[in-house]
């Protein structure tokens, strides 16, 4: 039993007064460790994780808040140092760190962020070479996504009038850095795709820290910059290293003036192209005239030319030897024909029917009819006759018909 | 379109630029190159002019993106 004078806590009591005396004590203290077990609660937002070394474990909180400053993603294996207090876990009595801050070891935090960002992004394809549009030409409509009164705008105005150029610019101002500044800028980017007719988008700002530029670092830059159909030009000041929004982009320029230059530069380089082609036409024309004067001379001061009587001689002379060559081939085709012809008449000779009347033979007919008597039945008594004999014709009547 | 159009012409035009200083052209053909060339010349300056200098700023008005000239805030 204890003791008359003897305090009594209840749990919750005890569990109070341990955590006042731990938190007094464990204010604010710096841990070093690895992180395993990590676990983000889907609702709350709060991130569970226990902090270790070789020998000993301490559960460790994040809650949401100190979470989203986080630039970088926490996950197991990670050597950290954090910062926070020591409290209990009331419900369970559990003593735990609070977390407040976070920071990689042997990185600075925002470095890592960057690396696995890039990592991550790079693995999805977004850096790829193949998926970079090129930007157009002859742009008309030129989207700026930076601050209105920054570095960016004031530079990229000034090389415009340095140029004289005539340009449409139409500026969607954002806030380049701060908290939410990333935010902006990825929207502007969307709200240019929306306004249609807009042909290229420079995104910047001038130089800074690395904490000042840390929007164009963000993922959601980098994703609205991967959506956008309209070529994106990143454009932030004097950097030696590239920001993701750089490895994302169409194009990287190195200052807002460049990228003003590189999309105005175009114009007038085409300028140039057009007048240079122009001197050429003159020039071309000009040689084509030369080279066909040339030609026509040189024609003219042929032997043709000087006498065209040569040409007709030369061509009679020509004449003359075709018709020598077809009279010749003329005669030759007569005589061939002639000896054909009389080897012909021979043939028919042997044929003929005179030849066989030489040999006593006759032909009749009867005179009327003048048709060839070839039986008693083709003649009556009295018709006349013609018999035709080698050397003549004599007519006779026919007195008796009979039967052979 | 008129981005395609203006590369296009610009094409053409090299083309008959190097035909003619080939000197491979008669005549006729040549002062019809130098013709075509010419007004090619005059289409693609007047696309590369024909733009005015416009600074706007883009605002949100009732949900709606409208612009507006902006005047470069001085220092």
């Amino acid at each position: 039993m204890p003791n008359k004078d003897a305090k009594v806590y209840t749990v919750s009591e005890i569990n109070r007064r341990i955590n006042d005396v731990l938190t007094d004590s464990f204010m604010s203290v710096w841990i070093e460790g690895e992180i395993s077990n990590y676990k983000k609660h889907p609702i709350s937002g709060h991130t569970y994780l226990t902090l270790k070394d070789e020998k000993a474990q301490l559960s460790s909180v994040i809650f949401k808040g100190a979470g989203e400053r986080v630039k970088f993603e926490i996950k197991d294996g990670l050597k950290v140092l954090c910062f926070g207090k020591i409290g209990v876990y009331q419900v369970q009595g559990k003593y735990q760190l609070y977390i407040e801050k976070v920071e990689p070891q042997g990185y600075g935090a925002l470095q890592l962020a960057f690396e696995q960002l890039k990592e991550k992004l790079e693995k999805e394809g977004l850096f790829k070479e193949e998926r970079k549009k090129p930007i157009p030409l002859l742009p008309r409509k030129i989207g700026l996504v930076t601050s209105s009164s920054g570095a960016a705008i004031k530079d990229i105005l000034n090389s415009i009038d340095r140029r004289f150029s005539n340009v449409h610019i139409i500026l969607n101002p954002v806030r380049v850095q701060g908290e939410g500044a990333a935010l902006e800028i990825a929207r502007a980017v969307e709200e240019f795709n929306r306004l249609k007719g807009i042909d290229v988008l420079i995104i910047g700002r001038g130089g800074g820290s690395l904490e000042d530029l840390w929007a164009f670092n963000e993922e959601v830059v980098a994703r609205a910059i991967f959506a956008s159909e309209i070529p994106v030009i990143s454009a932030v000041g004097h950097q030696k290293d590239y920001l993701i929004s750089d490895f994302t982009a169409d194009v990287r320029a190195a200052t807002p003036t460049k990228a003003a230059e590189l999309v105005i530069g175009a114009k007038s380089e085409l300028s140039e192209k057009l007048l240079n082609y122009s001197r050429r036409l003159v020039t071309g024309l000009r040689q084509c005239l030369q080279k066909l004067e040339k030609d026509f001379s040189s024609l003219a001061r042929s032997r043709f030319f000087k006498d065209p009587r040569e040409l007709v001689r030369q061509k009679q002379q020509q004449l003359d030897g075709i018709t020598n060559y077809f009279a010749k081939a003329f005669l030759h085709f007569i005589q061939l024909k002639k000896s054909d012809f009389k080897a012909h008449c021979a043939k028919l000779d042997v044929l003929s029917p005179l030849a066989v009347l030489g040999r006593g033979y006759s032909i009749v007919r009867g005179r009327t009819t003048d048709r060839v008597i070839k039986s008693v039945k083709d003649v009556t008594k009295g018709d006349i006759l013609e018999t035709t004999l080698s050397d003549g014709k004599f007519s006779s009547v026919v007195e008796e018909i009979c039967d052979g | 379109m008129a981005e395609t159009k203006f590369e296009k012409a610009l094409e053409c035009l090299e083309k008959i630029v190097d035909d003619l200083e080939s000197g491979s052209l008669s005549l006729d053909d040549s002062l019809k190159a130098y013709e075509e060339g010419v007004k090619l010349v005059k289409m693609c300056s007047k696309k590369l002019n024909e733009a005015e200098k416009k600074i706007e700023i883009l605002t949100k008005e009732e949900g709606k993106l409208v612009t507006k000239p902006f005047l470069a805030e001085e220092d």
